[in-house]
């Protein structure tokens, strides 16, 4: 139970922290409800996916600088695909750019392995190609979705037994976001890929040491972070129905979710569940000062002082944790 | 034919650019035996167990596993031959649980609460994370983690180095057993007593090649120590003459007292006086403490225990600038630990003494000029790579380091390993500077893995073994052969059997 406690206890913590800038909205503004979650849920699915493709990196011991671009130009390729194309035509597209979102991923991984040259300079270089690719794909904004894509992530979860007042907090796109998360992060976690990827993170030599292919791990740990991305990229498409070739600002808030989510820079610790409630956090706190009515410029500052003070206590708890 | 060998190496050659880490080493394991693998600080002993783990590929020679030749480069591919490691620092994960751990190597889970539990470590959560399991229980589990696999060749890199005696005493008591199965363990260790105790054969390294394999039977030790140190013993007779003449007659008043100091587990209790005017040598193998010794007394660390005293003073030492206060300067064996590569030789012998006269503000060029310029004459240093410290040759970098504490005018010196890497002239100019500095009253304690120079540069010998001080030797009889054996914890006059063998355990605690 003890144990329970201390290694979720972060993620309760974000929890916590969640349902009270919940509680601080309705009271700010009494009507916010159900379609407001909604609506969060939706303006932040793009995020938590940027979140979950650096989450593998950051805990594989690397940094991923290249996520908003990666997302841009898979947006962009779905969204020029799938332009005046059939509905069906969509089925092969979706698996063609989370391929490709992968394929980037392993190339990134590739780069670092191969020439040694730091991750946080392959992946600056490759974020000013992959930008350069999406403009190259679609010079502005344009392209179009499949309908039954966009379908996907609109509306609530129609649950026939419950009524439509509950049925109202289940948006599709909340949906959508665990199933996809839980079907690469499940299998992923309780596979010896996982450990090993938590494993090079934690201590490169000891993991070699322990009979683990390092470069194939860190190669495969920045694919399936392309494979996030792509997501990413796909719900960009799916929730604005176009694609755009200038990349989000997923690229820093991806960073900040990550490090309040409880997973180190520098690898080895943490999990996913961690920063998707803390990508929720921080866009919930960003809706809480924009009823608040604050200066958009202030809202910046507040969530850049949140960021260090989360993270500072979190660490000032576990020493104190470790003393006693 | 006898027993077909479980392991043959021969030939085993590793380069890392110009120099020859390994020669030509050869080892033979037979199946169930204990088989020790010795060798000086530097004669290849550790290049050779990472060839033979997978962890680094040798450039030439070849490796049999039970008389076929295996794929051993990298080391999954040696586990999946057969030769299972347990290196000196812990393997484990430490962000990942034990029994993540076991899943990593794929190691079976009952094996191993089985090993730990005859290892005597019963009360184990598998759920705990290995960061939070003390260091020389991490060991063992590397240890049962191996065993678990039922390698047909462990090798223990200084298995017992980190052990509590009861813990070592069960370590060594599973090792023996596990011979009497049929498998074998290659067993590094600089304790005679348990390579006595527990090895059938040695192997013995010296400069990167094998030079001789001998059954361990009493007495075994002299001969041991003789191969490591091959024709030096002979060389030595020369230098011991040049020594005494350079070193002077202590008598000045007491700089630094050291009191059972206690630092971590490495350094367990250790006491010396350091005189004005005296180079005080300190002679131990790796890694038994003397790191930890010279960081608490350069304040980099603080002690655990026990106290130093400063001119007839305790002092505390929370931080470098504490020690650098009081005269005294670390100068490390790694230079760049110490330079700041990229800046001039001016600048990087100006930065402690100017860092001493004043905190902030200006810098009083004239003055330093003029202390910059004397310090570099007095060295000789060659300065017509003035502009960056890293053009330097090694041996004018070492001089920089030097004389930079000079120039800010310390009255001790804590040199760890200066000569490491430096050309023969550069080095003896080192010795004479060391000299004079003591023949000027000041004090230098002089950490060396090069035996032969203790008699060109020390006054006296400091010798610790296991984090203590096992034996101080007056320079007349420090010769390589003497201190060597004193390194290695055997005592002084062990020119014959004296009985290490008989009396396995009790050896290691008996030391002073």
């Amino acid at each position: 139970m003890m144990r329970i406690l201390r290694q979720q206890g972060w993620i309760a913590g974000l929890l916590v922290l969640f349902v009270l800038l919940f509680i601080a909205a309705r009271v700010i503004q009494p009507s916010y409800g159900a379609g407001d979650f909604g609506s969060l849920v939706s303006a932040v699915l793009p995020f938590a996916f940027a979140v979950a493709a650096q989450t593998v990196v950051v805990i594989a011991g690397g940094i991923d600088l290249s996520v908003a671009a990666m997302m841009a130009v898979t947006s962009v390729t779905a969204a020029a695909l799938m332009a005046g194309a059939s509905e069906e035509f969509a089925l092969l597209v979706v698996p063609f750019v989370l391929l490709m979102g992968f394929a980037l991923g392993a190339l990134n991984g590739i780069l670092i392995v191969v020439t040694r040259v730091p991750d946080i300079v392959v992946t600056l270089a490759t974020l000013f190609m992959l930008q350069g690719a999406a403009l190259l794909i679609l010079p502005a904004p344009g392209g179009g979705s499949a309908d039954w894509l966009r379908s996907l992530i609109f509306g609530t979860v129609p649950l026939p037994v419950l009524p439509a007042a509950v049925t109202a907090w289940f948006p599709k796109a909340l949906l959508l976001l665990v199933v996809l998360l839980c079907i690469v992060w499940i299998p992923l976690k309780r596979s010896r890929l996982g450990l090993s990827i938590y494993a090079i993170g934690s201590n490169e030599l000891a993991a070699f040491r322990s009979g683990v292919p390092v470069a194939r791990t860190k190669i495969l740990a920045y694919a399936i972070g392309g494979l996030f991305g792509a997501m990413g990229g796909l719900s960009l498409t799916m929730s604005t129905g176009i694609g755009a070739p200038i990349p989000g600002p997923y690229l820093m808030a991806s960073v900040a979710a990550v490090v309040l989510g409880g997973v180190v820079l520098g690898g080895g610790k943490g999990g996913l569940l961690g920063p998707i409630i803390a990508v929720f956090v921080l866009r919930l706190a960003r809706t809480v000062l924009t009823l608040l009515a604050i200066d958009p410029n202030v809202t910046a500052i507040v969530e850049g002082t949140i960021l260090v003070a989360v993270v500072m206590f979190g660490a000032f708890i576990a020493m104190r944790s470790r003393q006693s | 034919m006898a027993t077909e060998p479980l392991l043959d190496a021969t030939g085993v050659a590793k380069r890392y650019g110009a120099v020859a880490a390994l020669k030509n080493a050869s080892l033979t394991l037979r199946p169930g035996e204990v088989h020790a693998l010795m060798g000086a600080n530097g004669a290849g002993k550790s290049t050779l167990v990472k060839i033979l783990t997978g962890a680094i590929p040798a450039n030439a020679g070849r490796i049999l596993v039970r008389g076929q030749e295996r794929d051993i480069r990298s080391p999954a591919k040696a586990r999946q031959a057969g030769l299972v490691p347990v290196y000196q620092e812990p393997s484990l994960i430490p962000d990942l649980d034990v029994l993540s751990n076991l899943r990593l190597t794929q190691t079976p889970v009952e094996p191993f609460r089985h090993w730990i539990k005859e290892l005597g470590v019963p009360d184990l959560d598998l759920r705990d994370l290995a960061r939070d399991v003390p260091l020389a229980i991490q060991r063992v589990l590397d240890l049962a983690r191996a065993l678990a696999v039922e390698p047909d060749v462990m090798l223990l890199d200084e298995m017992t180095a980190a052990l509590p005696a009861n813990l070592a005493e069960r370590v060594l008591d599973v090792v023996k057993r596990q011979s009497q199965t049929g498998r074998s363990v290659i067993f590094i260790s600089h304790r005679f007593v348990e390579i006595a105790a527990l090895c059938d054969r040695a192997t013995v390294l010296r400069d990167g090649a094998t030079v001789g394999v001998v059954d361990i039977e009493p007495g075994i030790e002299e001969k041991i120590v003789e191969l490591m140190l091959g024709a030096k013993v002979e060389k030595q007779r020369v230098a011991q003459k040049k020594a005494t003449e350079g070193a002077a007659p202590v008598d000045g008043s007491t700089r630094i007292a050291v009191r059972n100091l206690k630092v971590g587990t490495k350094l367990q209790d250790v006491s010396f006086d350091l005189k004005d005017g005296e180079v005080a040598g300190v002679v131990a193998l790796e890694g038994q403490g003397q790191d930890e010794l010279f960081a608490a007394l350069a304040g980099s660390i603080r002690p655990d225990g026990g106290t130093i005293e400063v001119d007839g003073k305790a002092v505390r030492f929370t931080h470098p600038v504490d020690a650098i206060e009081k005269g005294i300067a670390y100068v490390p064996g790694d230079r760049s630990e110490a330079l700041a590569m990229q800046q001039s030789v001016r600048e990087n012998i100006a930065l402690p003494f100017s860092a001493a006269f004043r905190n902030w503000g200006p810098i009083a060029k004239r003055r330093e000029d003029a202390t910059v310029q004397s310090a570099i004459e007095r060295l000789q240093i060659d300065t017509r790579a003035q502009r960056e410290v890293q053009r330097l040759s090694g041996g004018n970098q070492q001089k920089v380091t030097i004389a930079r504490w000079i120039a800010a005018d310390a009255r001790t010196l804590l040199c760890f390993d200066p000569t490491r890497g430096i050309d023969v002239g550069t080095k003896q100019e080192i010795y004479k500077l060391l000299r004079q500095l003591a023949g000027q009253g000041k004090s230098v304690l002089f950490y060396t893995s090069e035996l032969e120079e203790v008699q060109l540069v020390c006054d006296r010998a400091i010798v610790i073994f296991g984090g203590k001080v096992v034996d101080v030797l007056p320079v007349e009889i420090a010769d390589e052969p003497a201190l060597t054996r004193a390194a290695y914890g055997l005592p002084r006059d062990a020119k014959a059997d004296v009985g290490i063998l008989a009396e396995p355990h009790a050896a290691p605690e008996a030391q002073p």
